[in-house]
């Protein structure tokens, strides 16, 4: 095995491009590490993405922010702009792991591990986040729900590397939230989970409206047909009712361990309800 | 496999060691190193004793490569006292047992004292979630809790 830890993208996409063996991208590691170990994979090569210029950055720019491929979640929990813009994203992110975790853990990872119950990733969803990816033929952006295929599969070709996560600047009146549901307080991973971002008019009235559902199909859902259901509204009860049970039909959910099929439809209405409720309350509607 | 040269600094120490590729910074440290402070439990991440301070970051250092630490700043236990002159929170948690077999406790101090440096008057709720990371099977965590909240307690008099 290799390790090299490239001073530029267009090194290590060259370097992954290149490997004749089994590759892996390390940024924090938390998901990585854990695989060797219970030697789920062997890779030949690995691409320490850290010393990237750049990478390890959040920026602020005239568009929104960009999130660098190796920032840990940590630091977006401690970015003020970005916490205040994007609540839902930092609560979701926050939620992966202990503390420990936190200092090494990154939103790109979590998406790349492709896990159906991936906290940050319903988050990015609602958010509308796009990836920005760079390969040996240049670079493309695409949305966040575009990357994973199926469980621990993306649709990343050979030699491609998701560089940043982009997030919109925020217009006035709009919130976000996420939540997911575990059957203890931390450290668990999510049976079944929620997110929502709004955008209200003046009045109060929901404008734009993405509500994705986590681990309840074998990727996260962008349920269309329950932000239809908010726009237009201003979350009163027969609305919150008719999300729940658009929400809880749009899932596939698989029975095992942490919950049963008809359990995790049930809830993944109840949280829909919550997190739209939060992220209103967020947006500044009543 | 060809060893991997890496320069680091360790409890202040300027420090330089070969190791193979896939080899984690807990087995750098107990195996190459001889700091045995940071113990392996689970080896998954899961169980924080093997926790270090990474560049002012708390890390389990079984999820981080020796290779890693190239260039970077990094605390383990064996930092903690200035010769036999006790950190407080290791005083403290002589005075209220809070240990028993002493496996999680190193773990357990370096998690502290990066709680307290960030947060130096937790609540004992902060202070329990602060800690969820490091897992105990002997004391049931009350003792812990009560010793990192009166650790706080004399830093803060300590400081002022």
């Amino acid at each position: 095995m290799r390790y090299i830890r490239p001073q530029s993208m267009e090194d290590a996409v060259g370097l992954l491009a290149g490997a004749a063996g089994p590759a892996a991208i390390l940024a924090g590691g938390s998901d990585l590490l854990v695989r060797m170990k219970g030697g789920f994979v062997e890779p030949e090569l690995i691409v320490d993405i850290k010393a990237i210029d750049g990478l390890s950055e959040i920026r602020e720019t005239a568009d929104g922010f960009s999130i660098g491929a190796a920032v840990p979640c940590a630091v977006l929990g401690e970015h003020a702009a970005l916490k205040k813009a994007w609540p839902g994203v930092v609560e979701a992110a926050k939620l992966i792991g202990s503390k420990q975790v936190q200092g090494r853990c990154t939103i790109v990872g979590n998406l790349c591990n492709a896990s159906p119950a991936a906290d940050s990733v319903p988050a990015l969803v609602a958010a509308g986040a796009r990836a920005v990816i760079a390969g040996p033929s240049g670079k493309r952006t695409i949305p966040v729900e575009a990357v994973p295929t199926g469980p621990g599969r993306t649709s990343l070709a050979k030699g491609e590397i998701i560089e940043a996560i982009l997030l919109d600047k925020r217009a006035p009146h709009a919130g976000d939230a996420y939540q997911r549901f575990i059957p203890r307080t931390e450290m668990d991973i999510a049976v079944v989970s929620a997110g929502v971002n709004l955008t209200l008019d003046d009045a109060g009235v929901i404008k734009s409206a993405r509500v994705a559902v986590g681990a309840a199909a074998p990727t996260v859902l962008l349920v269309e047909e329950a932000a239809q259901v908010l726009i237009g509204s201003k979350l009163d009860e027969a609305t919150l009712e008719r999300l729940a049970k658009v929400c809880a039909g749009a899932c596939r959910p698989i029975d095992d361990k942490r919950g049963t099929i008809e359990f995790r439809r049930k809830v993944a209405g109840v949280l829909a309800k919550r997190v739209a409720a939060t992220a209103y309350e967020r947006a500044g509607g009543k | 496999m060809a060893g991997v040269a890496v320069s680091t600094t360790i409890n202040g120490d300027h420090v330089e060691y070969l190791c193979q590729p896939d080899e984690t910074l807990l087995d750098v440290l107990r195996d190459r190193l001889g700091l045995t402070g940071a113990k392996e439990g689970c080896g998954t991440g899961d169980c924080g004793a093997c926790s270090v301070i990474v560049d002012d970051r708390l890390v389990c250092s079984c999820l981080v490569l020796g290779a890693e630490a190239e260039g970077r700043q990094i605390e383990t236990i064996e930092g903690m006292a200035h010769g036999d002159q006790l950190h407080p929170l290791q005083q403290k948690f002589l005075e209220h047992a809070a240990l028993q077999c002493g496996i999680c406790t190193p773990g357990f101090l370096i998690a502290a004292k990066d709680l307290l440096a960030k947060n130096p008057d937790p609540t004992e709720e902060e202070i329990r979630f602060g800690l969820a990371g490091n897992l105990c099977r002997c004391t049931g965590y009350d003792k812990i809790v009560r010793a990192v909240q009166d650790a706080a307690n004399v830093m803060k008099e300590g400081s002022r």
